[in-house]
């Protein structure tokens, strides 16, 4: 089959799933339990897919703890996102400079 | 009236994703060369999707020759969870915002762009636009390098790069636990919960463990400490 066919319908999917909510949910919910899930719910997403996958996104996992102890340590102290991903991204690479880390 | 300084902001923040989106993508375009795409059908797929576990798992059904049903069915399940971000965003997009802005903003919901953009109230699409206009080229010329040259890409470099989405994901999320107690708890605790998942259901794919637990924990976090009026915006 024509790999471009499966590239479209992919991407007609996934249009769809972002795009639905967005444009047919007008108003603001009134439901107190709607709204206190849908506030929590970016934390829990965000957390879900931070943890554990990021353990096993470097070269060892002593550079991936380095890594999030880093970005921990910075997120508590700034709100820049480009300075928390710059320092924890050259955390990474220092430690796995280390002889014996990967 | 369309929003400069909203775009601005959104550009500053797409930064990092850029930079994530780019390694990441770079491993994309390895995998799909290796996988028998041409780099111009990996970045056309890069381009029209901008989802990465989604095009990953793509790359099997195209191999394994599946049908279009199956394609469907794929993706539908895997991407599920922007259904539920789509839902949030929809909540915090300042009213009133036209159809075109929300038509613009729906095709950048991805994850990262999500995290960003669900911490803003009220949410401009022009700011969300920001960040897409950084991250589709990020994740576009990362597939290209990764398909017509990843090989000559040292991998340290690779490596260190891929956690920069992470960190992002820290720095949208941690700032607020300092003054929120439920979110302190909270937080931790889906880590927790995400890693004792993984660990007894090594079957079930990442796109679904996101969507039981953000179901499941913020359903919790809802019950046991609901928000007060005007509370959510804090």
């Amino acid at each position: 089959m024509n790999v471009y066919a499966y590239i479209l319908v992919m991407a007609l999917v996934t249009y769809l799933i972002r795009m639905l909510p967005l444009t047919l949910i007008r108003r603001q919910f009134q439901s107190p339990f709607l709204k206190s899930f849908l506030h929590y719910m970016p934390y829990v997403t965000l957390s879900v897919m931070t943890f554990p996958a990021i353990l096993s996104e470097t070269g060892s996992t002593v550079s991936a703890v380095v890594g999030f102890a880093v970005m921990i340590g910075l997120s508590m102290k700034t709100k820049s996102l480009i300075l928390v991903a710059a320092c924890a991204c050259l955390a990474v690479f220092l430690t796995e400079l280390i002889p014996g880390v990967v | 009236m369309f929003s400069l300084s909203e775009l601005k902001r959104g550009m500053h923040n797409g930064v990092p994703i850029l930079l994530g989106y780019f390694s990441v993508s770079i491993a994309f375009g390895i995998q799909a060369a290796k996988n028998g795409l041409s780099p111009v059908a990996a970045m056309v797929m890069s381009l029209t999707n901008l989802t990465s576990a989604g095009q990953f798992a793509a790359l099997d059904v195209i191999k394994s020759a599946g049908s279009l049903i199956e394609m469907a069915l794929t993706t539908l399940l895997i991407n599920l969870r922007y259904l539920l971000m789509s839902s949030a965003l929809s909540q915090k997009l300042c009213q009133p915002t036209g159809l075109s802005g929300r038509l613009i903003a729906s095709f950048g919901v991805t994850d990262e762009i999500f995290g960003i953009s669900v911490m803003q109230s009220p949410l401009h699409w022009e700011y969300t636009l920001g960040a897409m206009l950084l991250a589709i080229p990020g994740w576009v010329g990362g597939t290209a390098v990764g398909a017509f040259m990843g090989a000559l890409l040292p991998d340290a470099v690779r490596r260190a790069l891929g956690v920069a989405l992470y960190a992002m994901f820290m720095g949208v999320v941690l700032p607020p636990c300092k003054k929120d107690t439920a979110l302190r708890i909270l937080v931790p605790a889906s880590m927790l919960v995400s890693w004792l998942f993984t660990a007894l259901f090594p079957g079930i794919s990442s796109g679904f463990r996101i969507i039981i637990l953000a179901v499941l924990l913020s359903g919790a976090a809802a019950a046991l400490a609901p928000v007060r009026e005007g509370g959510a915006d804090a």
